[in-house]
């Protein structure tokens, strides 16, 4: 089934805004890509192909997001850095029922504070989508890693 | 070779004998690693090596290691739990390349030399030579090149190993206190694997493994529960350390129908405290029906066994240099969890791990130290909190635990 330009087009908008939010260090604004009965998770490949629910970060709803930016604002001791995200283009695999089903590959970088900067997570975002209003609104965002290994910690969504 | 006729000569020096001093060196020096490497990791200790869980049944087999040392554990058909080293008898390569396996023998990709399940050799290629010319030369009898093996121990689905033929047996070497702890999680209770990660952490081995024992610093460094006035300072709580000194497990307990009661509270409260918008995070229940809702618990050298509210996981503590360590989590789930109970564990996982809201500085501040310590290690840390032994105590503010491994620690290794 042919899926419409305007939900292509839509989804490639909100990835490309979604990266700007995080990477401009807006994260006050990053729980609002989510629809309120949400799911965000960072895991890894392996653990997604076992079928492992578990998450380095696991919020179930878009108040756990925000508890997410406050703790990490108010909250948690760690050295401040910033991401660089390359997102791949996405692309829309089936869209049903005003939900889109939608990935793409990340490259992130982690600038540190002192200027030093490494290749800190590379995988796919798996995506569910609601486009059945605007602005898009992610239902369930998966954040899969390629490695089980991360540096240091995670302190910034990816 | 044994141990002890390996020489050290550069070996770290103690300003004295008391446990509550520690010089700065002992996490900067290379040779000081390789004499731990020696002495500990292959000398008198039990470490973790993986979950009876991870290898049910015969054939199956992980790959893992013991500090630096690669190591194999495999059930064999009779059911029982091998440990040998992943290195070939015959050229020193690695046998198993992946993490883990299943199969009647594990075979070399070098030369075919080929191994059961017990690390026996039973195989050679070309053992009687190619049209009768070359062949291993006659005096070559196979059962002269097997597999270096370790002694295997389980406890509650815990399998430790140890390269030692003289360490007490694993019950002795940890000690009731301990033991009691693992049982207290474990016992009685079939386990999976509900996730994994490896934290990479930029630091010396034992600035973590000090950390885990550091009672003192959880409310300090780790403000989240406190931020959000989720945590009563003043409930019970106590340090249990092994006669060793090397193992131990703290505690604490909650008011849990208190907190319940807080919860409802904090809605009613002024805008000007922060407030969780979701509380599951932290929303527990008294699992094992006994109030405490933190137990770590260390056991020297590799291992730590957590409960948190309700997570359960292993965390295993890897070097890899002298300023690098891996620290894998294995989160634990039970196979009679319901469904509440395993979201339950799944929400609370935000505690924990490398973005856990009270694990995450723990990734960090192991590195502030080495960094610190950047030829600038001549002097001594101290650990005088709580007195200047390795005693258990029925108080946290403490840093008793961290003496303990000191006890443990210079025992060893001789320093």
């Amino acid at each position: 089934m042919a899926i419409d330009d305007t939900v292509r087009l839509g989804v490639a908008e909100l990835y490309a805004a979604y990266a700007d939010c995080i990477d401009d260090d807006r994260l006050e604004a990053w729980p609002d890509f989510f629809v309120d009965q949400c799911r965000y998770l960072i895991t890894d490949r392996q653990s997604h192909e076992a079928g492992l629910k578990h998450g380095v970060i696991y919020c179930a709803s878009k108040g756990m997001l925000i508890d997410r930016v406050t703790s990490m604002r108010r909250v948690l001791m760690f050295e401040q850095h910033r991401y660089r995200h390359l997102v791949g283009p996405p692309r829309v695999t089936r869209v049903e029922g005003g939900v889109a089903e939608a990935h793409a590959n990340f490259f992130v970088a982690r600038i540190m504070h002192n200027g030093e900067t490494s290749l800190f997570a590379t995988g796919r975002y798996l995506d569910r989508i609601d486009v059945s209003a605007r602005p898009l609104r992610f239902i369930e965002r998966l954040a899969v890693l390629d490695s089980q290994k991360i540096d240091t910690l995670i302190a910034i969504p990816l | 070779m044994s141990v002890q006729d390996v020489r050290f000569d550069g070996a770290v020096n103690w300003p004295s004998n008391a446990l509550s001093e520690v010089p700065f060196r002992v996490y900067t020096d290379p040779e000081q690693y390789a004499l731990e490497q020696e002495r500990i990791f292959k000398g008198e200790a039990w470490s973790y090596l993986c979950l009876a869980a991870e290898i049910p049944n015969p054939g199956d087999w992980v790959a893992t290691t013991i500090g630096e040392v690669a190591v194999i554990v495999a059930r064999d058909e009779t059911g029982a739990v091998n440990a040998f080293v992943n290195k070939c008898a015959h050229r020193g390569n690695l046998l198993c390349l992946t993490n883990k396996g299943h199969g009647r023998e594990i075979t070399c990709i070098y030369h075919g030399w080929s191994y059961d399940l017990e690390g026996r050799l039973t195989g050679v290629a070309f053992e009687k030579g190619v049209k009768r010319q070359g062949g291993m030369a006659p005096e070559f009898h196979k059962e002269d090149h097997h597999l270096q093996r370790l002694r295997v121990e389980e406890l509650c689905g815990l399998v430790f190993g140890t390269f030692s033929d003289t360490v007490a047996d694993l019950h002795s070497y940890f000690g009731e206190k301990v033991v009691s702890g693992v049982r207290r999680v474990l016992e009685g209770r079939s386990v999976h694997i509900i996730g994994r990660s490896t934290q990479i952490l930029p630091n010396n081995w034992k600035l973590y493994f000090e950390n885990v024992k550091d009672t003192y610093h959880a409310s300090i460094l780790h403000s989240f529960l406190t931020t959000f006035h989720i945590n009563r300072l003043s409930m019970p709580g106590g340090i249990n350390i092994s006669d060793d000194g090397g193992s131990h497990f703290s505690y604490a307990k909650l008011d849990y129908a208190a907190e319940d009661a807080d919860y409802k509270a904090a809605n009613l409260r002024s805008d000007t405290d922060l407030k969780l918008q979701d509380n599951s995070v932290v929303e527990s229940v008294d699992e094992f029906g006994d109030q405490i809702s933190v137990m770590i618990l260390t056991a020297f050298p590799n291992m730590v066994l957590q409960q948190v509210r309700n997570t359960i996981a292993v965390r295993v503590v890897r070097p890899r240099g002298v300023d690098k360590t891996e620290l894998e989590w294995v989160h634990l789930g039970f196979d009679s969890d319901d469904e509440a109970m395993q979201e339950r564990r799944l929400r609370q996982g935000n505690l924990i791990g490398a973005a856990g809201y009270i694990a995450m500085e723990d990734g960090c501040v192991g590195g502030f130290v080495q960094r610190a310590l950047q030829f600038n290690d001549d002097d001594s840390g101290i650990v005088m909190m709580g007195g200047h032994e390795a005693e258990s105590q029925n108080f946290r503010a403490s840093e008793a635990a961290i003496r303990g491994f000191w006890k443990k620690y210079r025992a060893l290794t001789g320093v």
